[in-house]
């Protein structure tokens, strides 16, 4: 079956959520890759959104973090100051599936301005639940797709810290959390290299080059030494995607793959 | 005990010029007519408090509404911006916002703080983030059993909050279910509370542990079916994607979202009147 690059990174995404790890999920890509996952690799994993659902098992994507989907479909659903102080602070966090506006080589996310803080190029909306599950959940996965304008040499802000200026920062900042293991993207898979926790290309996907990354990044982007091709989207898994795309495309009104 | 007002009755009797209103309801709930009647009274130099301003705070921004905003994710959820809140803080239009930044974690523990009667609330949070410093009131505080630096944040304490449910009692007691955010919280945190509900009812019929708002914790019940859309209300209606989407290209532009205020909010007595003209417009786009 041919596919979309899109795909390829929803796809390679969601197979890095184990069977039955716990997962705070953000909304849109994360939780597209996060779904996926429920329904092909990993059935028990278990999807916690800010809102307040716990155990959420939606049949279509929601557009909003708090879609009356997730509520009914969920385990639970607790207040959302719960969510925040049992659940995550708590230390009950497995994975903290992540979108970002801008990455740094060092896994920082900003998702609140481009630009002077006081006077912004772009404002972004903000924090939202991210600084505190990048800085408390055990791992966590980062999905975005992959631009020279989103993987940025300098971030102007950091919203949510990743592995901060490498090495041991977050050991030094005192984050209970490992950071960032993992960054997914629409051309390559990246990992924190050991020791300077420095994000490298791991794995390519079929058919992008080292030059279209390289193109598609802010800074001098390296490779490990090992560089593994990912493997291609399998029938079930596209075929889960694609039917789980046309469900929420018809609940919402919309065309497949805006979700 | 509540009274059971109008929407109109309870704005004017509860919500005065210069005061700090928190509008909650975590994306479900959303109380709309509440925001739109604070926009037909005119109320000005309001501090607005709300973890995701969403279409509600675009509205009461772009209508000039606000002198301040403390939130912790500014966006049109599934669609992309808040125009009417980029404008205010990227141009200053239509008067300049001060705006106090935070997370959703800080803000929801900021909001269980001031319900609990604290001056602040206290969490793990922040490290490593650069949004300390450009808002001075996220400051840290050493734990003083094991020593551990936290990040100390002010309570929420709204003058007034406002929040839309499911059912109220004859009496003004309110039952509220599906996803609850930090209404609750919210209420309790604020020294008045209005709360609009979908329908007034002899018996509640709440389960023994259901989310409850007694009667006289609340200053004001006011009956406004619908009074949550484009947002929804479960077990009563569901979200209208469709206006999200709608409301992008009018917040856009200064001139459209102008002229949708004047025609749907000022040129409407009230969320009913607004309601059929909303209806008659969507029909006679079809």
């Amino acid at each position: 079956m041919s596919y979309s690059t899109n795909e390829m990174m929803t796809v390679a995404a969601a197979r890095r959520l184990r069977n039955g790890a716990v997962c705070f999920v953000g909304i849109g890509l994360p939780s597209k890759a996060a779904n996926l996952a429920r329904l092909t690799s990993s059935p028990d994993v278990v999807l916690i959104y800010e809102s307040g659902p716990i155990g959420a098992k939606p049949s279509v994507l929601p557009l909003s973090i708090g879609d009356g989907e997730l509520a009914e479909t969920a385990d639970t659903v607790v207040p959302t100051g719960e969510i925040f102080r049992y659940w995550l602070q708590g230390g009950r966090i497995d994975v903290g599936f992540l979108g970002a506006a801008q990455v740094d080589r060092f896994g920082n996310i900003n998702t609140t301005v481009v630009g002077d803080y006081h006077n912004p190029k772009v404002r972004l909306p903000g924090a939202g639940g991210a600084p505190e599950i990048a800085g408390s959940a055990k791992q966590v996965l980062i999905i975005l797709k992959q631009s020279n304008r989103a993987f940025v040499d300098k971030l102007d802000f950091i919203t949510s810290v990743g592995h901060g200026e490498g090495g041991d920062s977050r050991k030094r900042l005192g984050l209970p959390g490992e950071g960032p293991v993992g960054i997914i993207t629409d051309l390559c898979i990246m990992e924190p290299e050991a020791g300077t926790h420095e994000f490298v290309v791991t794995s390519i996907h079929p058919g992008v080059t080292r030059e279209q990354i390289i193109a598609a990044t802010g800074w001098a982007i390296r490779f490990a030494d090992s560089v593994q091709t990912t493997a291609e989207p399998s029938e079930v898994e596209l075929s889960a995607l694609r039917d789980l795309e046309a469900r929420t495309a018809a609940a919402h009104g919309q065309a497949p793959g805006e979700a | 005990m509540a009274e059971i007002l109008s929407l109109h009755d309870a704005v004017k009797q509860f919500v005065h010029d210069g005061d700090s209103v928190a509008l909650e309801g975590f994306t479900h709930l959303i109380p709309t007519a509440a925001g739109h009647e604070i926009i037909r009274q005119g109320k000005k130099e309001l501090t607005l408090v709300r973890m995701t301003p969403d279409l509600i705070y675009d509205q009461l921004i772009g209508a000039g509404c606000a002198r301040k905003l403390i939130f912790s994710w500014g966006g049109n959820p599934g669609v992309g911006s808040l125009h009417r809140l980029r404008d205010a803080v990227e141009k200053q239009w239509p008067q300049a916002m001060e705006i106090e930044e935070h997370s959703h974690a800080d803000l929801a523990n900021a909001y269980v703080a001031g319900a609990s009667g604290l001056p602040f609330a206290v969490l793990r949070a922040y490290a490593g983030s650069d949004l300390p410093k450009v808002n001075p009131l996220i400051k840290s505080v050493t734990c003083p059993f094991t020593g551990e630096v936290l990040a100390a944040v002010p309570s929420v304490r709204p003058d007034v909050t406002v929040i839309h449910a499911q059912k109220a009692d004859r009496k003004g007691n309110v039952l509220l279910w599906g996803i609850l955010g930090v209404q609750k919280e919210a209420a309790l945190a604020a020294k008045r509370c209005i709360v609009t509900v979908e329908e007034i009812v002899d018996d509640l019929n709440a389960p023994m542990n259901a989310c409850v708002l007694p009667t006289w914790a609340l200053s004001a019940v006011c009956l406004v079916p619908g009074g949550a859309h484009p947002s929804y209300a479960h077990g009563y209606y569901e979200r209208d994607n469709r206006f999200y989407q709608a409301w992008d290209p009018i917040a856009r532009n200064r001139e459209a979202f102008t002229a949708w205020i004047d025609e749907y909010i000022r040129g409407t007595a009230d969320f009913n009147e607004f309601k059929a003209k909303l209806a008659s417009a969507s029909e006679a786009a079809q």
